[in-house]
């Protein structure tokens, strides 16, 4: 049905008049211009287009947006504050805890709602969390190095 | 740098040309009928009036690092800052031409290109210092980009200031590059040039261009490799709002300026096909291979392999196979074509620029200098980009729509028109004599191709032969889709064969399997690298075979890079599930001119190979691909994660090597051989799935 939402979008209000069964990714990426959310695989089954939605990861192929009215959605645009890096974006920066890096907004952002849940997570919580996010070229012992690291880290950043 | 500010500063600058004799560098026996790389000059660097350094290199980011670490050769030779060195890859309008990115080639094949012209440009300006100084150049001096007059201290002039508005092209033959003992560059591991993009999401994929008027297009596909469409009603997809549907020859698309609404859109077309019915399926798929391979090639041959056979006491005869297997890039085959004024524009994820440009300048009937094509990051490739079938479609619709088209294949089509490893069979007959050397080896190997094929052993009688390869040339119908180069082609196939052959013979001669190695092994590389492995591995020779401890060891040469494996694992003899527990790995390389750079790639090997080790088999029954997304198609994921360890060996004295491959090439086989010894089943086929692994277990 076409119809108008109105959500947060990291941070600032957004509203966008569309058809309100089209899914989250697609409206992120192509009627707002935030490309950072990648497709992978279309079906929840590869974590690319992981973002938050009022503190939990969710799969953005797969959340209409009609699901989304009055949330929270936070994307890898709004990770940062401004040129400060979020924590887990500084982990993944000194770990270098990607490769291709297609994979690595929805890494962020998964990785991101564990710590918002999970502040202090074992290596056995970060592995099960991570666990349906794929990464081909195998930056996996790097990416739970870096959630590590941010763990123990101060938080910060925007949100 | 971002391309477009490069177009904004681009007309000024130092132009440092040089004559490069390129088919040194090129390896043309490896890619037959491939165009021989360019012998006239050619610019890879320049020196912006702001001091920033600008390399040009035909090659693309795929993760590998490139980017990175030839910034680093560039700046060692030129002496400047690797800050201050911005890299533009993958533009054939920019950039020169290079053959493609595979093959482990950027560093060993590009690396001495980049080196080459570093050290001529400093060598021209520092020339031109001398000119400018009126001293000779041998006195001066020059440190990060700033040249000095020892003998006059007024005398100070900084590359930018040499170049500043001027356009030279100067050519000084024979510069020597940097010794090893000089390098402050290479060797290091400074921040990777796409980090901070690529943790902020601004790193930009083909898919994320987007041009005014730009259409989506959702292709109609047959639903099997060999079907052909019989008719197709777009009547109900033409009436939503919004949607184009184009013919062109036999493309019949969606376009919309909404993705999601295209793929919409397609879901209405009614289209019926008819499908062959070949029986080919992927449990009979090999022998199908071993009717339909050709003529086999004699690819390594020493001594008598009858003769060996007489002086045999033990005989093992096996036959190893693996499936199909597909690249699974996270980002699908994706493009963006613009067309405006006969010249296109093509925004493409591809592992070869060079390549799509003669495609997409065929495919549109126009000159290959009307044909620019941009690389941005690329989301992967493993050797599945090494062509662009997205990229001639997308141009071939922005041509019939007359406007900007974006083609971004689906994970189904991904799948589908994946060039998947070749599925293959290696029969290897050997035999040991009694005193436990092996008297002969006699291998046929079909369809994988004959990379690493020959056994690099000390065997007296050998005798190896190759039948079909890992990319064209075989008969039609051999394959039920296309094949191609799957990082490091044939080489896991032939590895996993013969490192698991030898581990079957160390057991018949009841010696443990490094030892084994070992006792065939003069090559000091070899030994090293097994003898490195062992110890951070704390490798203890086993009483009997299989100790039931799940160790394994495997090793391997690539492209002159050695590379040994060892992995702990535990099996579940009531399930077969494996866990892998840890796996070390130690590589010779030679010169490393990113330690960080390497660890990564090996990490990404031994995780990446875990994948065609234990699940990753593409499913298909006449021509249709039944693996169409990730819910069957498993990836490695977190929990498969072992510890994992790399030591890189020590080998100053060898050119840098490619690193990208060999490191994959030992998972099949360091696996297969941990599993024997934790569960004394020899498990035969790739991947070694539970069911496998509980039929080899029942075996015995």
């Amino acid at each position: 049905m076409q119809r108008t939402i109105s959500f947060t979008l990291n941070g600032k209000p957004a509203r966008v008049t569309t058809d309100d069964e089209r899914m989250l990714l697609w409206v992120l990426r192509s009627d707002l211009g935030l490309t950072g959310t990648k497709f992978g695989c279309g079906e929840g089954l590869c974590g690319a287009c992981t973002v938050v939605v009022d503190q939990q990861a969710v799969r953005s192929c797969s959340v209409p947006l009609k699901d989304i009215a009055g949330k929270r959605v936070v994307t890898i645009e709004g990770l940062a504050n401004g040129d400060n890096l979020h924590p887990i974006q500084e982990a993944f920066l000194k770990h270098h805890a990607f490769q291709c890096g297609y994979c690595t907004s929805g890494m962020l952002l998964n990785a991101y709602a564990l710590l918002l849940k999970t502040p202090r997570p074992t290596r056995a919580e970060i592995l099960q969390h991570m666990e349906d996010n794929l990464c081909r070229c195998g930056a996996h012992v790097r990416i739970v190095e870096a959630i590590q690291e941010a763990a123990g880290a101060p938080k910060g950043g925007a949100l | 740098m971002r391309r477009r500010d490069f177009f904004a500063v681009a007309g000024s600058g130092l132009f440092v040309f040089f004559k490069a004799d390129l088919d040194a560098f090129q390896e043309p026996a490896r890619f037959p009928g491939r165009q021989a790389g360019p012998t006239d000059f050619n610019a890879y660097l320049r020196i912006g009036a702001d001091g920033r350094v600008t390399c040009l290199v035909g090659k693309v980011e795929l993760g590998q690092g490139s980017m990175t670490a030839l910034a680093q050769l560039l700046a060692e030779e030129l002496d400047v800052p690797f800050d201050s060195v911005d890299m533009v890859m993958g533009d054939t309008d920019l950039c020169p031409y290079d053959m493609g990115t595979f093959g482990s080639m950027c560093i060993r094949m590009l690396g001495p290109v980049v080196r080459a012209a570093g050290a001529e440009a400093r060598a021209v300006l520092i020339q031109m210092a001398a000119e400018q100084f009126k001293a000779p150049p041998e006195r001066l001096q020059e440190k990060a980009g700033v040249i000095t007059d020892p003998l006059a201290p007024d005398k100070r002039v900084t590359y930018a200031q040499l170049v500043e508005g001027k356009r030279i092209e100067r050519h000084i033959p024979n510069v020597p590059v940097k010794p090893v003992a000089a390098f402050t560059v290479i060797g290091k591991s400074p921040r990777r040039k796409d980090a901070l993009e690529k943790v902020t999401g601004k790193a930009e994929y083909a898919g994320d261009i987007a041009l005014p008027g730009m259409l989506h297009a959702r292709i109609l596909r047959p639903p099997a490799h060999g079907a052909t469409l019989k008719s197709v009603d777009t009547t109900a997809a033409e009436k939503l709002p919004g949607v184009r549907v184009v013919r062109e020859g036999d493309l019949i698309a969606v376009l919309h300026e909404r993705p999601d609404m295209a793929e919409q859109a397609l879901g209405l077309f009614k289209a019926q096909f008819d499908r062959p019915h070949t029986g080919l399926d992927d449990k009979t798929i090999f022998d199908h291979l071993l009717q339909t391979a050709p003529k086999p090639q004699v690819v390594g041959n020493g001594g008598d392999v009858v003769g060996g056979e007489q002086l045999s006491k033990t005989i093992v005869d096996e036959t190893y196979l693996n499936s199909y297997v597909a690249h699974a890039s996270m980002e699908t085959h994706t493009a963006v074509a613009s067309i405006e004024n006969g010249k296109a524009t093509v925004w493409a994820s591809t592992q070869a620029p060079f390549s799509v440009k003669s495609a997409v300048a065929q495919a549109l009937g126009i000159e290959p200098e009307n044909v620019h094509i941009v690389t941005p990051y690329v989301g992967g490739g493993f050797g599945g980009k090494s062509g662009a079938p997205q990229a001639v479609e997308a141009a071939r619709l922005a041509k019939a729509a007359g406007k900007p088209v974006q083609v971004v294949w689906d994970r189904a089509e991904e799948f589908f028109f994946d060039t998947f490893r070749p599925a293959a069979v290696v029969k290897i007959r050997s035999g040991i004599t009694a005193a436990g050397k092996i008297a002969f080896w006699d291998a046929k190997v079909y369809a994988a191709g004959e990379r690493e094929a020959a056994p690099f052993y000390d065997i007296p009688n050998h005798h190896t032969e190759s039948a079909g390869g890992w990319q064209g040339g075989n008969p039609a119908g051999m394959h039920p889709f296309a094949i191609g180069p799957w990082r490091a082609p044939s080489a896991n196939t032939n590895t996993f064969a013969r490192e698991s052959h030898i581990d079957i013979l160390a057991a018949k001669a009841g010696v443990d399997p490094l030892q084994f190695r070992l006792n065939h092994l003069t090559d000091p590389r070899m030994r090293r690298a097994l003898e490195t492995v062992a110890k951070q591995f704390a490798w203890k020779p086993a009483a009997k075979t299989p100790s039931g401890r799940g160790v394994g060891v495997a090793c391997n040469i690539y492209s002159n890079v050695y590379v040994a494996t060892m992995a702990e694992l535990a099996v579940s003899k009531t399930t077969g599930k494996v866990q892998v527990k840890r796996v070390v790995t130690a590589l010779d390389a030679g010169v490393i001119v990113n330690p960080d750079g390497l660890r990564q790639q090996m990490e990404g090997c031994i995780t990446m190979g875990l994948g065609y080790c234990l699940t990753e088999e593409v499913r298909f029954k006449d021509g249709e691909v039944l693996d169409r997304n990730f819910d069957t198609y498993q990836l490695p994921r977190f929990s498969w994660l072992p510890k994992i360890e790399t030591i890189i060996i020590d080998n100053p004295g060898l050119a840098a090597q490619g690193c990208g491959e060999p490191p994959i090439t030992t998972m099949g086989a360091v696996i297969a051989n941990a599993i024997y010894d934790a569960a004394g089943a020899r498990v035969l086929q790739l991947p070694m799935t539970p069911a496998r692994i509980l039929e080899a277990i029942k075996k015995g």
